[in-house]
């Protein structure tokens, strides 16, 4: 009989332990934070907390405007400035890591050539407003700070970039751009010596794969 | 006394012994089935507050993942897009469309929108984006075909034996870093870039061209400085 009671009771404790194999979910959602959850604590429920205003990280010091800022005194920088070309290997790699940004986040309004007729000018964005070429007079001979400050700050109806593209890319973005309109523009006087006489020949006069007159119409997702 | 049990009930005890036998196999069959789709929700649409949709905006429209999935290749989190992500074409275009005014309401009172989850692992497991998508791991292997998802829905199970089916042997699956976002992957016109570039790179020819995925994902494999070794270790993803 005292048998019979023990084996029930071992009976009872083994189903209990096998039902509640199945309440583990604790560990599974642990009282913490992860990235965009909802918070109860803070008034705004948002988790991912904002920095202090006023804060400075390390190595976000921003004080070289032409760097950040593309204008030094408020006027827009002539030239890609060297702090920009610095942080990359060669200029290929810049031009490069540029076309592989400017196909994510330009190319859908602007087009892969860069004259304004990207998917999403043609569903419609430009029938609201045009979204310009860069291959006119204008945006040829505009400074290469203005385009920085497009991407930084945005341009009439189109939003800023900025929190999207890290500065050094915002540069190699704009190196893109003008790259872009060498290609549509280009003289035959432009060319190297050797590519022209191998153009006259009725060659292909592509020398350098990557060569900045060559990669305009190429699309990779680098 | 007449006999209780009829003579057919022999055939139907042996029967009994046949189905105990079976009996925990079909339970068994019939509660993974079940978590499959109450627990593990497989193929059930998630319900969000805008009906979002990756097939008009990645397939159709060709807006590249990076566009809203911004930290995909930079960090442990894809990170979801901003209101200020979706107004940046929204502010012009489909201006009226009754399905986006959360997406307006929210930009005008600066709330965030409450994405629901699809795939949530467990906080005991430790994951990382950057390091799958720049070693060559395609976001269709761990995703499904979400270019074509009207509304998000888990297609692909991230259970542990899934995670290693991976982690033992990378090159079953990987992939040329380029083409990690690609939906209709060609597995020979990769092969034949790489020969190509190959070639050109070192002036020398591969030595034996691959001839499917596994032969040429341990080129790649061995290119990305994978450490298969250490991949299966519970470390790696319970830290
Ligand atoms: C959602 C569509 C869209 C995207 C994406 C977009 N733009 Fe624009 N862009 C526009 C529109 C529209 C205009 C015209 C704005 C206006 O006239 O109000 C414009 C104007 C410009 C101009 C002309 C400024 C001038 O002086 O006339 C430049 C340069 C430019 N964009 C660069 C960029 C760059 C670089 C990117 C990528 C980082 C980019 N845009 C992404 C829609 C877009
Ligand atoms: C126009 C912006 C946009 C683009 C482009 C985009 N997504 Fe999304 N994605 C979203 C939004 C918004 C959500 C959240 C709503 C949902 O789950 O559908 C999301 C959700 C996801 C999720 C599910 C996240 C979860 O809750 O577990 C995955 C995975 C994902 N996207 C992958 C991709 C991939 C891969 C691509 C490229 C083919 C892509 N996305 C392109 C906006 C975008
Ligand atoms: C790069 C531009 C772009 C971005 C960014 C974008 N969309 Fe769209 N979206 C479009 C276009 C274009 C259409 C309409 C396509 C068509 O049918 O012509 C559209 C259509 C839609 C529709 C369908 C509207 C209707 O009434 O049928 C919804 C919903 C939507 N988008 C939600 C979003 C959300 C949410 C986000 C932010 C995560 C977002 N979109 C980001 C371009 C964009
Ligand atoms: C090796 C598998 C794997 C690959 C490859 C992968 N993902 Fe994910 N993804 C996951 C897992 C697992 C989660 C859930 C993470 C969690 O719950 O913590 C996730 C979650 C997400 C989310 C939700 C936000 C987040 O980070 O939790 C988005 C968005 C997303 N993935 C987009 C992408 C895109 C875009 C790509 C391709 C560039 C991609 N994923 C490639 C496994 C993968
Ligand atoms: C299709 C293949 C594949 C799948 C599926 C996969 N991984 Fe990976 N994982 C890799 C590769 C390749 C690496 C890179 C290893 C290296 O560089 O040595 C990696 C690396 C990792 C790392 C980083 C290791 C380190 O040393 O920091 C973690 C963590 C990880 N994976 C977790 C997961 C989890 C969790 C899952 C399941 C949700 C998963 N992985 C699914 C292929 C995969
Ligand atoms: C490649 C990543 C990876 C590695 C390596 C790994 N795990 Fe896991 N593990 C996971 C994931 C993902 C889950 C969650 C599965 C789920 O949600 O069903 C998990 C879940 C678990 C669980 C909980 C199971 C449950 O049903 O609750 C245990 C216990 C566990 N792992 C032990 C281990 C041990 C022991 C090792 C080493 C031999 C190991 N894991 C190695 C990814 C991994």
């Amino acid at each position: 009989m005292k048998r019979m009671k023990t084996a029930y009771t071992a009976g009872l404790a083994l189903l209990g332990l096998v039902l509640a194999s199945g309440c583990h979910r604790d560990m599974y959602d642990q009282p913490k934070y992860e990235p965009y959850d909802q918070s109860t604590f803070f008034t705004d429920q948002k988790a991912d907390r904002q920095p202090v205003t006023g804060t400075v990280a390390r190595g976000q010091l921003a004080l070289d405007d032409a760097f950040y800022r593309g204008a030094v005194n408020g006027k827009p920088v002539p030239n890609i400035p060297p702090a920009a070309l610095a942080r990359f290997a060669n200029t290929r790699d810049m031009l490069r890591r540029g076309q592989a940004q400017y196909n994510t986040f330009c190319q859908p309004c602007h087009g892969e050539s860069g004259y304004g007729n990207g998917m999403i000018a043609q569903r419609g964005l430009s029938q609201r407003r045009q979204v310009p070429t860069y291959h006119s007079p204008r945006l040829r001979d505009i400074e290469d700070g203005h385009f920085y400050d497009v991407i930084t700050n945005g341009f009439g109806v189109m939003y800023p970039y900025s929190s999207r593209i890290a500065p050094e890319d915002r540069w190699a973005v704009v190196a893109y751009i003008r790259a872009l309109q060498l290609s549509q523009n280009a003289r035959p006087s432009d060319m190297p010596a050797e590519a022209r006489q191998r153009l006259l020949r009725g060659e292909n006069p592509n020398v350098a794969p990557g060569a900045a007159a060559t990669t305009g119409t190429t699309s990779t997702n680098e | 006394m007449p006999q209780i049990f009829h003579s057919s009930t022999n055939t139907l005890a042996r029967a009994s012994i046949v189905l105990a036998a079976i009996a925990p196999l079909g339970l068994m069959m019939a509660l993974s089935a079940m978590s499959r789709t109450y627990f593990v929700r497989l193929n059930v649409p998630v319900q969000q507050p805008v009906p979002f949709s990756h097939e008009h905006h990645s397939n159709e429209l060709g807006i590249a993942c990076q566009y809203c999935h911004v930290s995909v290749e930079k960090a442990g989190n894809a990170g979801l897009p901003p209101t200020h992500t979706c107004m940046s074409c929204h502010s012009q275009i489909w201006t009226n469309s009754p399905l986006l005014e959360p997406v307006r309401e929210s930009y005008r009172s600066q709330t965030p929108l409450k994405w629901n989850k699809v795939w949530d692992l467990p906080d005991f497991v430790y994951f990382n984006h950057s390091i799958h998508v720049n070693k060559g791991i395609p976001c269709q292997h761990c995703h499904g075909n979400i270019n074509q998802m009207q509304i998000t829905y888990k297609s692909v199970h991230h259970s542990m034996a899934w995670c290693l089916d991976c982690h033992r042997a990378p090159e079953k699956y990987i992939r040329p870093r380029e083409e990690v976002y690609s939906f209709d992957y060609n597995l020979h016109a990769a092969i034949e870039r790489y020969a190509d570039e190959h070639a050109k790179a070192t002036g020398k020819k591969l030595e034996q061209i691959p001839r499917n995925q596994v032969e040429f994902g341990q080129l790649l494999v061995q290119d990305a400085n994978i450490n298969k070794k250490q991949l299966s270790d519970c470390w790696i993803c319970h830290r």
